[in-house]
């Protein structure tokens, strides 16, 4: 089977594998960004003394971090049409799906990094007469943000490769355009082996890179 | 300046302030002791609401601190605080930890607040490290920039709670300096403190406390003289044997 592969048809795909993996930069890149601002609120509402905000927040969290990705994608495909009433496409679905499901995983992150910074770091910055969002906004979260940097970095690495799933709605990412060009050249083999090298050399590349990050964004103290 | 009348503080069941009145009154520096877990950094940290109080009251400069509708944060403004482990902002270089405050809180510009906290920097003799960022001081020029940064938003008093008790022994007198010079310029002060070689030379009054309550509350020359409770007298055989 390998030992004769047509890297001709891998020249022919490769500008329609390169829309869709724009398509999979532009979805991570949404969903990160939008995952750790939403998240970030989550994480300050989960850590909030007002009940309310706090279980809420929690529900929200704990709902969605125990359901299949998968599952998530195909019930929003079909639910955010009902809200909105008028069909949104599979991209946008996309778009928003990942960045409400990635703001329970980056929230909880987020969450862990607030709790790293010293009860007395608060404290101080409260004693100077910054008010709760002035001492997180100048204080806490620049802290928290750079203690957690290599982990939400991680859950980017992951956030990427999981945008894979969205071939199951129709969205065109990576896999799918792969998918599609196999099947018009009828060459499955060689698409999903170039594929999967072009997840791998993305991702490894950037593991390497958080670990080198690692050393260099902590706050020394 | 300050004054605390009849407060009383719960954690859960846990009784930590017990009926405590004093007064500080304008320019007066006042130490408070007494063995850990008297309640002592409580009390300071009521003065400026970091923690709040269930019973009691508590004024400073004519501002009630435990009144409903207080703006705290205005308040907090004007009363420093120094910490025992500095609290420095690890993020922020020296420049930035001494405007933050002036900028975001005073509304002052820039300029005019490096301008400021500089003169605050220099103050405690640290002007050189304006651009480097606290992890590269040792601890007591954390505690002098820390001192630095309280003074620089113009406070009508200072409460510092246990200033060197985070610092290594050739440290605290550095630091100590920082405070004697500033109580011999007037400056209200209420201080959290074991070291009883700066009570004795700054102190006006000295508070002792134990389990929650005020026990001492007398002149220097008095409690180093003759204390009054026999608690007091243990507290200060003990520490002063060495």
């Amino acid at each position: 089977m390998l030992d004769n592969l047509d890297l001709e048809v891998v020249r022919a795909s490769l500008p329609f594998l390169w829309t869709g993996l724009l398509f999979s930069l532009k979805l991570t890149l949404v969903a990160m960004t939008g995952g750790i601002v939403f998240g970030t609120l989550l994480a300050l509402a989960r850590l909030s003394p007002f009940a309310v905000l706090r279980n809420s927040a929690a529900a929200y969290v704990n709902i969605l971090r125990s359901i299949p990705l998968l599952m998530v994608i195909l019930w929003f495909f079909l639910v955010i049409p009902l809200i909105s009433g008028k069909p949104v496409g599979a991209e946008n679905s996309a778009l928003i799906t990942f960045t409400l499901f990635e703001a329970a995983f980056y929230g909880e992150i987020m969450r862990a990094g607030i709790q790293s910074v010293p009860r007395g770091q608060v404290d101080a910055a409260r004693a100077l007469g910054l008010g709760y969002a002035q001492s997180m906004r100048d204080v806490v979260l620049p802290q928290a943000f750079r203690n957690m940097l290599p982990v939400l970095l991680t859950q980017t690495i992951i956030l990427f490769q999981d945008t894979s799933l969205v071939y199951a709605i129709g969205a065109t990412d990576l896999l799918k355009a792969a998918e599609i060009s196999g099947k018009n050249y009828n060459r499955p083999v060689e698409m999903y082996l170039l594929v999967a090298l072009i997840y791998f050399a993305i991702c490894f590349t950037l593991s390497r890179l958080v670990r080198r990050l690692q050393a260099r964004v902590a706050i020394p103290r | 300046m300050i004054s605390i009348r009849g407060v009383s503080k719960w954690y859960g069941p846990t009784r930590v302030l017990d009926d405590c009145s004093t007064e500080v009154a304008k320019g007066e520096v006042v130490v408070v002791c007494g063995p850990s877990g008297s309640g002592k950094s409580t009390l300071i940290k009521c003065v400026n609401g970091l923690e709040p109080v269930q019973r009691g009251e508590v004024v400073v400069d004519g501002v009630s601190v435990t009144a409903a509708g207080t703006d705290l944060n205005r308040l907090r403004a004007r009363v420093g605080m120094v910490f025992q482990h500095f609290e420095l902002f690890p993020h922020l270089s020296i420049t930035d930890n001494l405007t933050l405050g002036q900028t975001r809180v005073l509304g002052r510009s820039r300029d005019e607040a490096i301008t400021r906290g500089l003169a605050m920097l220099d103050r405690v003799g640290l002007a050189a490290h304006r651009d480097k960022f606290p992890a590269q001081l040792s601890g007591g020029q954390q505690q002098r920039v820390a001192i630095a940064r309280a003074l620089a938003m113009d406070p009508v008093c200072m409460l510092f709670d246990e200033p060197t008790s985070a610092l290594d022994p050739e440290m605290i007198s550095e630091v100590l300096d920082v405070m004697v010079k500033l109580a011999e310029e007037g400056m209200t002060m209420m201080c959290v403190t074991h070291e009883m070689g700066f009570a004795r030379r700054v102190a006006h009054r000295v508070i002792f406390m134990d389990h929650g309550r005020i026990v001492e509350d007398c002149t220097k020359e008095s409690f180093f003289g003759t204390p009054r409770s026999e608690r007091a007298q243990q507290f200060l055989a003990k520490i002063l044997r060495h």
